[in-house]
């Protein structure tokens, strides 16, 4: 059966009433107990997302906290040493903060005070979407704990530090492979038994249905000032254009491309193709993964012939997921995006090559993204628009460069 | 004709007491030791659960994961779940088992398939922790037409009138958690409380067998004892992990708590 995406109808709201998309992906797959609670929030969030007042507010947030809009530059180093493409940038990592995990941190703690509400808690792999939660949270006077995996504590440190300074608690978890698979349980576990006071941001596009809705929701503002920056640039959205983008959990590359649907732009998801030579990855949707269920939502998923769920390997912990937004699965399914996935390696040799020829410098996820651009420009015309969303910045990844590659630049 | 689980409630309301259910996990700690401590605890307890582990576990709380993993680690599969009820059942062809999981690995196999091998090996009813109400309805349906109890569940963010829904859609045995918790957490709820929620479900339709689980140990068991049913799981789970510490022997230390566990509700 082949899929195919409505018109003049969001991306999220594009599912069924058992909240699949394509009739395959997503879902509740919940507790009972949190049938409840998931259904309060989709009710407020269904409200708020058309309340003028609440809109006003965001944009408000967006504006004076985040700081909208986010750099839209050329890369000409990146471009002439490449020879193909015109490569851009969306510098989403100037967003407060350091990267776009900060949009959805910001709706949920809105909607956190709208629900009356006064804990939240929230999953994190590089810590970068701890580390905003835990802003946003002191922001907004909320009490916050972050579950972090114990291998990601130890690999992500400026992000933890940053994340204590905020005045959050970090649990570490230190189940299965310690690291965001483990941490998203974890954190679900802990509102199975506090959904009564707590309120909880999952960290990316995945999660029971009203999760997934309310990150597209507020990572799409990156596609909303990037469509008038582009506009800006050429005059209109040029007729070959690429939008290329890192995915872990997803949630980055939806509100990259969000405003784009309708258009004629080309999306390119860039998943973590792990170590080279190891069969360990993160890359469900290049490796044709079965669908499962991880987390509450039915998605492609790198799972065992039984259904248990498989350890995955990147030198990105942001990447390092085994599941994939089922927003994801749907779009590869609709053919309306394509994946493919980058290795460490290439990832590291990106990382090195954009922070020595530009003036930014991208964390080990974007730099998966960053690997691809590479990859593909010297084959394309320079009629030809790359635009790569470097959502996230080095300074987090600063050990691990250093260890790898023997220094580190910025 | 009348199911196993409707059978045991009915022979444990002759004798005027709530059913003792407990819960293991398949394959702990090894394939051969849960066979026997089924074999075992069936002398005391009414119906017994039986979970399939699953590594990704969204509910559980620590001692179950702890079960499950080490299940798991010893390399334990769905064919050999079925085994083990399939041998557990030539000895005690009518203690009734239920098997409790999570549905990835039934979507796995194959909803027909899984549904298959609990029918050749006699499982008597399902609980499948992520698959609620009403997108569990085509599922039980299935279940029914086989003559398996799908189990719903209730807890206490159900609404009353979701509960209704629930419970006329229900089979033989109806689940209610007794707190905001995943499995095996401290009792926060005093169990006057809970019995009062319980009569409260049980005034919708007091026909229907209506267990309590979550948080049920020997400290506290006696005290809900006027239920239909009380479930017991991580308090087991624990003692097979605290008797492999001890270097004990598992089994007969279940045999024993169960026994104990027994005689607080008769």
């Amino acid at each position: 059966m082949s899929l195919k995406i409505k018109k003049n109808i969001p991306l999220i709201d594009q599912h069924d009433e058992n909240f699949m998309y394509g009739g395959r992906f997503g879902g509740n797959f919940i507790p009972e107990t949190l049938k409840k609670p998931i259904d309060d929030l989709t009710k407020l969030f269904s409200k708020l997302r058309k309340d003028k007042n609440f809109l006003k507010e965001r944009n408000h947030y967006f504006k004076a906290y985040v700081g909208a809009p986010t750099p839209f530059i050329k890369l000409e180093n990146l471009t002439e040493h490449l020879g193909g493409a015109q490569i851009y940038a969306k510098v989403v990592s100037e967003a407060n903060g350091g990267a776009h995990k900060i949009y959805n941190a910001t709706v949920h703690c809105l909607i956190a005070k709208k629900a009356g509400k006064k804990f939240i808690v929230g999953d994190t792999g590089a810590g970068y979407a701890g580390k905003m939660l835990s802003m946003a949270a002191k922001k907004f006077g909320l009490k916050c704990k972050i579950f972090m995996g114990a291998k990601d504590i130890k690999r992500q440190r400026p992000n933890v530090e940053a994340i204590k300074k905020n005045g959050a608690e970090i649990v570490p978890v230190t189940t299965g492979s310690q690291t965001l698979v483990d941490a998203v349980s974890e954190c679900m576990r802990y509102w199975v038994s506090n959904c009564d006071t707590t309120h909880m941001c999952v960290g990316s596009t995945v999660g029971p249905n009203i999760f997934i809705k309310i990150c597209a929701w507020s990572t799409a503002q990156i596609s909303r000032e990037l469509i008038r920056q582009v506009k800006d640039e050429f005059g209109k959205i040029p007729k070959k254009l690429k939008l290329i983008n890192c995915v872990g959990g997803g949630s980055s590359a939806v509100g990259f491309w969000n405003e784009f649907m309708e258009t004629q732009a080309e999306f390119i998801g860039v998943e973590a193709g792990g170590p080279k030579n190891s069969k360990l990855h993160a890359a469900p949707l290049t490796n044709g993964s079965k669908i499962g269920i991880l987390h509450g939502a039915a998605q492609y998923v790198i799972q065992d012939k039984e259904g248990q769920i498989g350890s995955t390997k990147s030198i990105s912990a942001g990447l390092d997921y085994p599941g994939i937004s089922p927003l994801h699965c749907f779009l590869k399914d609709t053919k309306r995006a394509k994946y493919t996935s980058a290795s460490d390696e290439d990832a590291l040799k990106a990382y090195q090559l954009v922070s020595r020829l530009e003036n930014i410098s991208p964390s080990l996820e974007p730099s998966h993204a960053f690997a691809e651009v590479i990859r593909i420009a010297p084959k394309l015309k320079s009629s030809e628009i790359i635009i790569c969303n470097s959502c996230g910045d080095s300074q987090k990844d600063k050990d691990i460069i250093k260890q790898r590659l023997g220094s580190y630049i910025r | 004709m009348k199911s196993k689980i409707a059978l045991a409630f009915d022979n444990c309301k002759r004798e005027r007491r709530a059913a003792l259910i407990t819960y293991t996990v398949a394959g702990d700690n090894t394939k051969k030791n849960s066979l026997k401590i089924l074999n075992k605890i069936s002398e005391h307890a009414d119906i017994l659960e039986l979970g399939f582990p699953h590594n990704t576990p969204i509910a559980d709380g620590g001692q179950i994961q702890v079960s499950s993993h080490r299940a798991l680690k010893n390399g334990i599969k769905l064919n050999d779940v079925f085994q083990i009820v399939k041998k557990f059942k030539k000895s005690n062809p009518n203690k009734p088992i239920i098997l409790m999981g999570y549905f990835n690995l039934i979507y796995q196999k194959g909803e027909n398939n899984f549904l298959r091998g609990c029918k050749s090996s006699g499982v008597d009813g399902l609980i499948i922790v992520d698959l609620p109400y009403p997108e569990n309805k085509k599922f039980a349906n299935k279940c029914k037409k086989k003559s398996i109890n799908f189990i719903q569940l209730l807890s206490p963010t159900t609404s009353k009138d979701r509960m209704k829904k629930i419970i006329k859609d229900s089979h033989d045995m109806i689940y209610y958690i007794s707190m905001l918790s995943t499995t095996g957490g401290k009792l926060k709820v005093s169990p006057k409380k809970i019995l009062h929620n319980y009569n409260m479900i049980k005034r919708i339709n007091p026909k229907k067998n209506l267990v309590i689980g979550f948080g049920i140990t020997d400290k506290t068991i006696s005290m809900l004892k006027s239920a239909n049913g009380l479930v017991v799981g991580s308090m087991l789970c624990k003692t097979i992990t605290n008797s492999l510490k001890m270097r004990q022997n598992p089994v007969t230390k279940l045999d024993k708590i169960v026994y104990n566990l027994k005689k607080k509700i008769i």
